[in-house]
């Protein structure tokens, strides 16, 4: 293999990432809706964590789960990602729950999930133009 | 007098937060105020905003091509420049890893290293997850236990009450409830041992919450699991949590040894505070998860 595919092969799980990330990204740029915003930004979420658990895997090594009582750090991977992917995925269901009951106030006040409708009715109630 | 929760918050609401009355009525002073002028969706939309709104999303989704293919082209070109994926001798397996796997079930009695980071080296860490969860629950019971969406509300109900009647989900959940409460359990007691703890086995035992109450009703639930006992449990949950973590304030994260020993790693009852930890993370992780999905149904737990 050449130098460029071998560089492609190294960095394989990252370009997934940033691809999955990019779904996330222009789906939560290019969708009116709040509800596909919102799934966006979980794709965002997911990528992150793609990201994040890759950097923690080492070839050829085991889950930093001790096995037999033998704990020589060259036989497991890195504990660390794992807890810090954690954090992020409590935060990301936290943050979807708020967001999801914002989405439900508004469409009960709005009767709609367009953003730009949402956003006309509520220049026109406020006296704006 | 004592008025019940979803009350106070009502008229907590309607006195000061007052989304769903008009924005042009009085804000304080009369005792209730009209009921919510509903927007009128046939009416045209000023001419203005229509205008502004048609320039908007005529330039918007040009803008957003753009600024996300350069903002994705970046993220390739970094992303070459990475350690290459897989490698012993990343930048990131340092000497805190090494560390970690090293002392970590000498220092800790946790077979699971990810356990013993997070439930014990970090467990100010996951302490903090913990708040952050029970504080979006109460959050999303703030914003939806008072809306008046009972016109939306008849649908989503039609739909459940003909579940609750449906063969094939009532007699799935009686086989499976048993099944998914015993491994949730399994997977939080076994959090030192192996893959497993607190987080996954909330998320389980709240998921086979969840379809029980589907199936059943959440009426039939609340028997044993009403607002009183999950606030009970709950709060009982994070208190012990944030008291056993409160020391290292004073001992700057170092110790617990003394107190608590480490035990015989591989027994289920070692590994010093992890297990009671991840009981505790478990309840408030599965209370938040059927709370959450509960809120949503039916504005209340």
């Amino acid at each position: 293999m050449g130098g460029f595919w071998n560089l492609l092969w190294n960095a394989r799980v990252s370009i997934a990432a940033v691809i999955l990330f990019a779904v996330g990204f222009v789906t939560l740029l290019l969708h009116r809706n709040l509800l596909k915003k919102i799934i966006g930004l979980n794709i965002m979420d997911t990528a992150a964590y793609l990201l994040l658990t890759s950097l923690g895997y080492i070839e050829g090594r085991l889950a930093p789960i001790v096995q037999n009582g033998n704990t020589d750090p060259s036989l497991y991977g890195n504990p660390l990602p794992a807890g810090l992917v954690l954090t992020g995925i409590v935060v990301s269901v936290s943050v979807t729950a708020v967001m999801l009951a914002l989405t439900v106030r508004l469409y009960v006040r709005y009767h709609s999930l367009n953003l730009d409708e949402i956003y006309a009715m509520a220049q026109k109630e406020h006296g704006v133009n | 007098m004592k008025k019940s929760i979803r009350e106070w918050f009502a008229a907590w609401d309607a006195d000061r937060f007052d989304l769903t009355a008009s924005a042009a009525g009085p804000m304080h002073g009369s005792a209730k105020s009209e009921p919510p002028s509903e927007p009128k969706l046939d009416e045209p939309i000023d001419r203005v905003a229509a205008g502004e709104i048609k320039a908007f999303q005529m330039i918007y989704p040009i803008l957003a091509v753009v600024l996300g293919t350069v903002m994705i082209a970046f993220l390739l070109l970094t992303v070459f420049d990475l350690p290459p994926f897989g490698a012993a001798d990343n930048p990131t397996s340092n000497e805190v890893a090494l560390r970690y796997v090293r002392d970590g079930m000498a220092e800790t009695g946790a077979v699971n290293l990810v356990a013993g980071v997070i439930l014990d080296y970090r467990a100010f860490d996951t302490l903090g997850e913990s708040h952050v969860l029970f504080t979006a629950l109460t959050a999303v019971l703030i914003l939806l236990v008072t809306v008046d969406n009972r016109y939306d509300r008849i649908t989503i109900d039609e739909g459940f009450e003909r579940m609750q009647h449906d063969r094939i989900v009532t007699t799935t959940a009686n086989i499976l409830m048993p099944i998914i409460v015993l491994f949730g359990v399994y997977v939080i007691l076994n959090g030192h041992l192996g893959p497993g703890g607190g987080f996954s086995g909330g998320a389980i035992i709240g998921a086979g919450l969840i379809l029980y109450g589907i199936a059943f009703g959440f009426e039939r639930l609340e028997r044993y699991l009403n607002f009183r006992t999950f606030r009970i449990v709950c709060a009982c949950a994070l208190c012990f949590y944030s008291l056993s973590k409160c020391y290292s304030f004073f001992c700057g994260a170092n110790g617990l040894h003394t107190i608590f020993s480490p035990g015989t790693p591989g027994r289920i009852l070692s590994a010093g505070l992890i297990l009671p930890l991840n009981l505790a993370v478990g309840i408030v992780v599965a209370c938040t998860m059927y709370g959450l999905f509960s809120v949503f149904k039916r504005g209340k737990i």
